[in-house]
């Protein structure tokens, strides 16, 4: 039906809308005027959040993806505002979560003129979106959006970027609201085409194991594969361990669970991945995080690779046998070919490594960030949605709050982006409003994005806001007391704010939190406040390191459980 | 008319190109749409390829467009980075060719600096590699060739004897034998 009332930026909101989109997060601007107005001119459900930078936007769409599954819009002016959703963008994409961000551009005819408010934004996402559009007629609005949307939430999942030149915005618009997309090059339903030889081939790899390891990683968790995933550990009897944005796929409290490996991954984990005799990787990309020396990596292992992009099939680790589809249905298929292993003796032995090198903390000698966030997980029963930002705080919430569902650890593994866990905290309580949402963040990472407090209290929203504030940053320091003889260099956090009082100036509800035996007090009180936003500013020890590490690049057995004795050269492996 | 040779500026270097056994030939079938060349180069940038030849033309159809790139680079990671390329939402294709029975065809053109005195050698030249006379002037020739890659690099070495000035290659371009698609 062709529809002539409506201007480009109105069958914009309409079209998102038809597609699916249920929340939008932006700031305003020129480029973008008309598509604000056509939010006060057009009936739309979808709801607009108004944030205070446009990074602060991407994170909350990325917050809510993540904490919901479905995708969410923003809306951004161009240049700069544009230009201030690129680490955002980045960040979805390095961890396939799906949005889709829609930039507002000049006029058509003064592109590439250096005009107000320009940015070739189109050339500058490319590397980190998964697809990106410049649209050049008002009616193409349609194919577009249903493109992007597609886009966005099939295959390996990820951002799309939609940059629309004003004049095409308020243009008029005449075409069909329901246009069909043109993707030849893109078949997302081949991850469903399985190969069923190279399934047999994977579970008559397996019977003969005798120490399996299965890895469970983000991407069992996206293709929603948790039960098959459970019914294939129980069955084989197969210990699992999961990567940082895996957490809650496989029950971290289930007795075969061996929580995160990798480079501040349990020590029981890698362990137990340097003596399998079978890896298999369900929805894990071999990150430089969890493979360490990539060359020993597994190497008494037969290594099974199941994962949704062909791309990263060999890209780390050259695999024995591998599958390439959607993790649920793989694992549905290869559940009926698998039995018992004779493993018995394994999961023993792994059971003793949980024993002799459990994760632990000290409770005296100041207030430790272990203990806060171990207290916080006994108190909330390990039943909160944590968001989190970068760094020490992020590794050891990670190691104490153990995840038993998929969709509750919200955190920035691929590109590491401080700054992310309080604004996808926004998101990820927008999405599920009856919730405990808390945002476990460094006084570094914060400052970066703390503004969005004015987002959070216009909203309503009774999210935790957990600074663990060690007055630097200390994963940083943690690496120069170890690799670079102790000289500090650029991570003192001299100057820190006093966040109560600014929380309060914001509007929102803080606490401080000094003493050990405070602890469980006030993060009680927090967690009954529930109307607002409410920040406890931790005074943690400075100088506490994150163990167990394995330096950068380095093989896992050569993991350090404690601090080292001697003096450590620098890792030459990754960053 | 003359042409004084000092100056003529040209940004062609060394006249001889050495095809090693690491190149490889791309064929990539793209939807025609803006920006893909620069998403597929980006690919490759991204990855430390060098990509030494690009041809693009417009498809069969209008709306995909065909383009076959020559490359070098680190041997071990060309299927992946090709599978990265495959990734690509606009990309329907991309294979390499450069093991399979296919042709591969360059085309060329060279400008030589060539008086009276050596014309005669310069034609022979010329005849042997079945090169076309484009332009011909009292001092200077234009010839083309089209044939493979070590064809032309073969005519290039023989011509160097006379003052090359300048040369134009278009890149390879690609098509599988028999009835399989390129």
């Amino acid at each position: 039906m062709a529809t002539q009332e409506l201007d480009g930026a109105q069958a914009l909101l309409k079209c998102l809308e038809s597609v699916g989109i249920e929340i939008m997060f932006g700031y305003s601007g020129g480029a973008v005027l008309p598509i604000f107005d056509a939010l006060e001119t057009v009936k739309t459900k979808i709801k607009f959040v108004m944030v205070r930078h446009e990074q602060g936007a991407v994170h909350m769409a990325d917050g809510y993806a993540r904490a919901t599954g479905k995708p969410a819009c923003v809306l951004v002016t161009s240049g700069p505002g544009a230009g201030n959703t690129i680490t955002g963008i980045m960040t979805a994409d390095m961890d396939s979560i799906p949005m889709i961000v829609i930039t507002g551009q000049q006029v058509t005819w003064m592109l590439g003129k250096d005009a107000f408010q320009e940015a070739d934004i189109f050339g500058i996402s490319m590397p980190v979106v998964k697809h990106s559009y410049l649209v050049k007629a008002t009616n193409d609005i349609p194919r577009i959006v249903k493109e992007a949307y597609h886009i966005a939430t099939t295959g390996r999942q990820g951002p799309v970027l939609i940059d629309i030149p004003k004049d095409l915005s308020q243009g008029p618009f005449d075409g069909e609201l329901d246009q069909e997309m043109n993707l030849p090059g893109y078949k997302p339903e081949l991850a469903y085409d399985l190969n069923i030889d190279e399934i047999k081939a994977i579970a008559k790899a397996i019977k003969t194991s005798k120490k399996p390891l299965i890895l469970a990683g983000q991407g069992a968790m996206l293709a929603k594969a948790d039960a098959e995933l459970k019914y294939l550990a129980e069955t084989l009897n197969s210990p699992v361990t999961n990567t940082l944005l895996g957490k809650g796929v496989f029950p971290e409290s289930h007795e075969l669970a061996l929580g995160m490996l990798g480079m501040h991954g349990t020590a029981y984990a890698n362990k137990a991945i340097v003596e399998a005799d079978l890896i298999l990787s369900v929805g894990s990309r071999f990150d430089d995080r969890i493979i360490g020396q990539a060359d020993k990596f597994g190497r008494h292992a037969t290594i099974i690779h199941i994962d949704i992009d062909p791309a990263e099939i060999g890209k780390m680790i050259m695999p024995h046998y591998q599958c390439v589809g959607d993790a649920k249905a793989i694992l549905t298929e290869l559940n009926k070919h698998i039995e018992r292993l004779d493993s018995d003796e394994w999961v023993e032995k792994v059971q003793g490594l949980k024993k002799k090198f459990p994760l632990s903390y000290k409770i005296h000698g100041g207030l430790k960030m272990q203990h806060v966030l171990d207290e916080f997980y006994q108190l909330t029963e390990g039943k909160a949605i944590m968001t989190t930002d970068v760094g020490q705080h992020q590794m050891w919430a990670a190691q104490f709050y153990k995840c038993d569902k998929s969709f509750q650890w919200l955190t920035s593994g691929g590109a590491g982006t401080m700054g992310f866990g309080f604004p996808a905290a926004i998101g990820a309580q927008l999405g599920r409003p009856d919730d405990l949402v808390v945002a476990v963040v460094g006084d570094g990472g914060f400052q970066m994005t703390l503004f969005e407090l004015a987002t959070a209290v216009i909203e309503k929203l009774p999210i935790i806001i957990l600074v663990l504030n060690n007055h630097y940053l200390g994963m940083v320091r943690q690496w120069q007391e170890l690799f670079f003889d102790e000289r500090e260099s650029g991570v003192d956090l001299a100057g820190n704010p006093d966040f109560v009082k600014l929380a309060e100036a914001y509007g929102a509800t803080g606490y401080n939190l000094k003493r050990p035996a405070d602890v469980r007090k006030v993060l009680e009180k927090a967690i009954a406040h529930r109307g607002g936003p409410v920040l406890i500013n931790a005074e943690v020890t400075k100088h506490e390191n994150v163990f167990p590490m394995i330096p950068a690049g380095a093989a896992l057995e050569d993991m350090l459980i404690e601090p080292p004795k001697e003096k450590m050269a620098k890792p030459t492996g990754s960053t | 008319m003359t042409i004084d040779n000092k100056e003529i500026v040209t940004t062609d270097k060394s006249p001889t190109i050495v095809h090693s056994s690491s190149q490889h030939t791309l064929s990539v079938y793209v939807s025609n749409t803006p920006g893909v060349l620069a998403r597929i180069a980006q690919t490759f940038a991204r990855r430390n390829y060098n990509i030494e030849s690009l041809v693009v033309s417009p498809g069969m159809h209008g709306r995909f467009s065909r383009m076959t790139i020559g490359l070098s680079g680190d041997e071990g990671n060309l299927d992946q980075i090709i599978m990265q390329v495959n990734k690509l939402i606009d990309v329907v294709r991309c294979v390499d060719h450069s093991f399979e029975t296919s042709v591969v065809k360059e085309f060329a053109m060279i400008k030589i600096l060539c008086g009276i005195d050596k014309r005669s050698e310069a034609l022979q030249i010329a005849e042997h590699f079945g090169c076309k006379t484009l332009d011909l002037t009292q001092t200077s020739m234009i010839f083309s060739i089209a044939g493979n890659s070590k064809k032309i690099d073969a005519l290039v070495e023989m011509i160097s004897n006379f003052k090359v000035v300048e040369m134009v290659r278009t890149g390879k371009v690609v098509m599988v034998r028999g009835e399989v698609r390129t």
